[in-house]
């Protein structure tokens, strides 16, 4: 794959220096000229190299089961990047060291008006390339697999109703906190006040379930059945202005999204008011939030550490805090963090936004015109804002 | 004349023009004057005088970004900080300071006394004063400017948080709309006068690139911005009349909006940049002393550009739940103007190859444009690739592309383009020293800026942040830094500008021995170009080191030139 990237851009420039030929002298094959090219085209092979090698450096860690696939084609157009980078700026480096005109050299140059075989090898060559990496980004969009259906809802209760998630707590922290609890997942858009208290598990119990699943064959294989050893999930992502809020399965709440390491995951992404999108760099991920579709979207974590989850699309005053960890972990830990959630009490969540506001009140509400952060998610494991994050 | 396929009309010769007292009288620059040489000046200036608002913006922002978290301004602020910067940079200084260039050079370009509509055309620029003022109001306005990003995505752009009816957003959509039937004006206008007011000889295989691209650029918006305009009064209704064009809870979708808006405005990128890409054929062949590389297929790749640049569009939208095949659809597309582009950087190497360069400020700034495009274009594959994007999309990584692309690109054509058409149009020679220092400021600042930004973005940093994580400093202060410098290199540009035009040297008409019917003119071109005697073409643009004459009896015209 390289190999042809970098004929193809060797292409460029590189006939040039040969019809050319590097000296003043007349026409014809020069052998200097070619040695010289040669020489360069090594070197920019190599130099191409070089900077795929050096990837990994510019990039956070790989922890989903996407990150090589996604890191592999980046280097790869880096490193066909790299050498036509290189071609061209050898010619323009060239011409800026032999081609300049004396001082009072007024003359014209030599009056080549077009040369029709190198321009169609500098239309083909390019095709070619472009069309190779489409289509080993359309290979690697394959093995990834991410995104499901989607399903269109009038809103933001609508979409609740639809995950299963009726605004008020899981099953087992049920009865903690419910008025609080139905406030809050109503705040920012108007939804109205869910009835029920419950989050349904799957099987296609409600219908809304049935028509995701549907959409997507490999999940509704899965969704019959607890069967979790192969996938967790549907893990409902709630996003707000501005918070992150995720919701398993058994109804724990967590403002953190843990994950155990090597099981394929799959999410609903919700959004109660404007677009969000989901980000997770270490993962090489990233969907949006819309409001009015729920969202359906899968992914394998492959390393365990904590990263950041940011919010990707711009959700208003406070967007660049709108952020959170995810935790990848063993299986078992995760067990055990997922037993401890479920014997925690429904507690608010510490909310950067919410600080910031309150700073703002603080100073007389100075600043431009923004809507007020909802209250923070009432969720049984809280976010840490000082944990150190890896990527 | 009448053996020339395109016949000149002499009805254009009778459009008014009120211009006592010129070419000394100054204050017909602030009058509605139908003269496109005026016009093309208003633009130009009004538009310099946005790009140091749009400047100063970005080194407000760039000094809140200079630490990780939001220190300096309400993240409020930031947000509106931004907003502004993007529109303004667009709409108040890259469209109408090309559309400046448009007036300047396709009448003398083309032999044409005027535009085809110089009324049409007076009112277009006049409507560039009011929606920047309309903008600049913005901030005055109770809640403060637009903050939803120059995207305006709805729902948060209808959000409203004080409820009222004149707002930031109100304002903001109604600059846009506005720009936008301004912008259409020109188009007709532009579109007209190239096809219909050649002058005798003038083919279209003889046609200056610059006339090529612009006509090309301007088709653009002549399909594209209606949709972008109707977008946009949708938005307005729901922002401000109730309706729900984009709102799930009234049957509307948001996406719905993001296709009306990529619709226009990701071609609107090839609207800025296929004029630059006419300065870089234009300004290679003078500075080289040699023939464009390859005229006809750099003449007819503009026209692959406007083909592709219309089918492209979802590549903005590649994780808003567009389904798989669709991706994979706009990732060929895209890849596939590559191409075209491809065809005109090479053509551009090939012309400055075994020329006989004259590194004149104009050339610095179109070689370090090209170099920068280049560099754009390999970023822009990336971003094309859907599992790439679907990583540093909307991260700091597509700023750096952006930039590279508006600014490293797009800005520095401008920037050759005033110092090669400077004295023409002003009859004035730009100091060259301040010139060189210029470019070295601008090529280091704009490396220092935009370079980190893509490493930056490959770590994941979101954009449009106010605040961010403590991994990013370090590129983020390279970048403040940056940005601090293109600050500075704005004073020997505008000290040049302001000191040539006062009190430069004379220019003569053909400072650079450049072949085209704009050289053949006084510098500064009469009111009405070669009025009653317009020449006959009877070669092709650049004939460098050909020996042939480009107009019929063109002894005559120079001598004409040396008598005056």
């Amino acid at each position: 794959m390289s190999a042809s990237g970098s004929t193809a851009s060797g292409s460029g420039p590189g006939p040039a220096p040969g019809s050319g030929s590097t000296g003043r002298g007349g026409p014809g094959i020069d052998r200097g000229a070619v040695l010289l090219v040669t020489l360069g085209v090594g070197l920019a092979l190599l130099a191409s190299r070089w900077l795929m090698a050096q990837v990994p450096r510019w990039l956070p860690p790989q922890a989903s089961t996407a990150a090589p696939l996604v890191d592999d084609l980046f280097a790869l157009e880096a490193g066909i990047g790299c050498f036509l980078l290189l071609g061209c700026t050898a010619v323009i480096a060239w011409t800026l060291l032999f081609d300049r005109a004396d001082k009072y050299d007024r003359d014209d140059g030599e009056p080549i008006e077009g040369n029709l075989k190198l321009e169609i090898i500098w239309t083909v060559i390019p095709l070619v390339v472009v069309l190779l990496i489409a289509a080993q980004a359309i290979r690697v969009n394959g093995q990834l697999a991410n995104m499901g259906g989607k399903v269109r809802v009038a809103g933001a209760a609508e979409a609740l109703q639809l995950v299963g998630v009726d605004g008020v707590a899981g099953v087992q922290a049920a009865t903690s906190v419910p008025s609080s609890q139905s406030s809050q997942a109503s705040q920012p858009s108007g939804a109205q006040a869910p009835k029920a208290l419950r989050f349904r598990f799957s099987k296609g119990a409600s219908p809304g379930l049935g028509v995701t699943a549907a959409t997507n064959p490999a999940a509704a294989a899965t969704d019959p059945g607890v069967a979790p050893v192969t996938e967790l999930g549907p893990v409902v992502v709630i996003a707000r202005q501005w918070s992150w809020e995720f919701v398993y399965p058994d109804g724990v709440r967590s403002a953190e999204l843990h994950l155990p390491v090597n099981r394929p995951v799959r999410f609903r992404l919700v959004s109660l008011d404007v677009l969000h999108g989901l980000s997770i760099p270490a993962f090489r991920l990233r969907q949006d939030v819309v409001p009015g579709s729920v969202i359906d979207y899968r992914l394998t974590p492959s390393r365990e550490g904590r990263y950041r989850l940011r919010d990707s699309l711009f959700s208003g005053a406070y967007f660049a805090s709108n952020q959170t960890d995810v935790v990848v972990e063993s299986p078992e830990a995760f067990e055990q963090w997922r037993q401890a959630a479920r014997r925690s009490p429904l507690v608010p969540s510490p909310n950067a936004a919410t600080e910031l506001w309150s700073q703002r009140q603080e100073r007389g509400n100075r600043g431009w015109a923004t809507v007020p952060p909802g209250p923070p998610p009432l969720v049984n494991v809280p976010l840490d804002l000082n944990a150190a994050h890896e990527g | 004349m009448s053996t020339t396929p395109i016949a000149f009309d002499p009805r254009a010769l009778r459009a008014p023009h009120p211009v006592p007292g010129a070419p000394d009288n100054w204050r017909r620059f602030f009058t509605f004057n139908t003269d496109a040489k005026v016009i093309g000046i208003q633009y130009i200036a009004l538009a310099l005088l946005f790009l140091l608002v749009g400047g100063l913006l970005a080194m407000i922002m760039r000094g809140e970004l200079i630490t990780p978290p939001a220190d300096l301004v309400d993240p409020s602020v930031y947000n509106g900080l931004y907003t502004m910067h993007g529109t303004v940079m667009l709409f108040l200084f890259l469209f109408p300071i090309l559309n400046g260039f448009n007036n300047l050079l396709i009448p003398p370009m083309i032999g044409a006394p005027d535009m085809a509509f110089p009324r049409l055309n007076a009112l277009a620029f006049w409507m560039f004063p009011v929606f920047g003022v309309v903008l600049m109001a913005s901030f005055l306005v109770p809640g403060g400017p637009a903050s939803s990003g120059w995207w305006a995505y709805p729902p948060l752009s209808t959000q409203n948080p004080l409820g009222l009816l004149i707002n930031g957003q109100f304002l903001w959509i109604l600059a846009v709309a506005i720009s936008g039937v301004s912008s259409i004006l020109g188009a007709v206008n532009f579109c007209t006068t190239i096809i219909r007011m050649r002058a005798p000889g003038m083919g279209w295989f003889r046609m200056p690139i610059f006339c090529w691209t612009a006509l090309a650029a301007q088709t653009i918006q002549l399909a594209g911005l209606p949709v972008l305009t109707a977008g946009a009064v949708m938005l307005l209704f729901d922002l401000s009349f109730g309706t729900s064009f984009f709102k799930p809870e009234g049957g509307g979708d948001p996406m719905l909006y993001q296709h009306f808006f990529w619709f226009y405005s990701h071609p609107a990128v090839y609207v800025m940049v296929l004029p630059v890409f006419g300065f870089f054929s234009e300004i290679f062949p003078v500075y080289a002393r040699k023939p464009l590389f390859g005229y006809h297929v750099v003449a007819i790749a503009s026209f692959g550009i406007v083909l592709l640049s219309l089918i492209v569009w979802v590549h903005h939208m590649f994780t808003s739940g567009t389904p798989q095949w669709m991706r994979h659809v706009f990732m060929v597309t895209t890849m596939l103007i590559a191409v075209p582009t491809g065809i005109k950087v090479f053509a551009w190497l090939a012309t400055l190859w075994r020329g006989k360069l004259w590194l004149t400020t104009a050339m610095l700034f179109a070689m370090g444009g090209v170099f920068n495009f280049i560099f754009a274009g390999i970023t822009g594959i990336m971003l094309a690739t859907v599992p790439v994007d679907v990583h540093v999309g909307n991260t700091y990584f597509v700023v750096g592309h952006f930039h590279t692309v508006i600014f490293s690109t797009i800005t520095f054509g401008v920037y050759a383009a005033i110092y090669h058409w400077f004295a023409k149009f002003t009859g004035r020679m730009l100091y060259e020293g301040l010139g060189k220092v210029h470019f070295a400021l601008t090529f280091v600042g704009a490396q220092l800026n935009f370079l980190p930004m893509h490493w930056a973005g490959l770590m994941g940093m979101p954009r449009r942040v106010a605040s961010y994580d403590p991994e990013f400093a370090l590129a983020n202060v390279l970048a403040s830094l940056g940005a601090f410098l293109l600050g500075v290199a704005m004073i020997p540009f505008l000290l040049n500008l302001v000191s040539s035009w006062v009190r430069g040297a004379p220019a003569p008409a053909n400072p650079w021995q450049a072949i085209g019917l704009e050289w053949l003119l006084p510098s500064p071109p009469p009111a009405e170009n070669f009025e009653h005697d317009v020449p006959t073409v009877i070669s092709g643009p650049y004939g460098y080191g050909l020996g042939h004459p480009l107009v019929a009896d063109q002894a005559r015209y120079e001598s004409r030139l040396k008598e005056a």
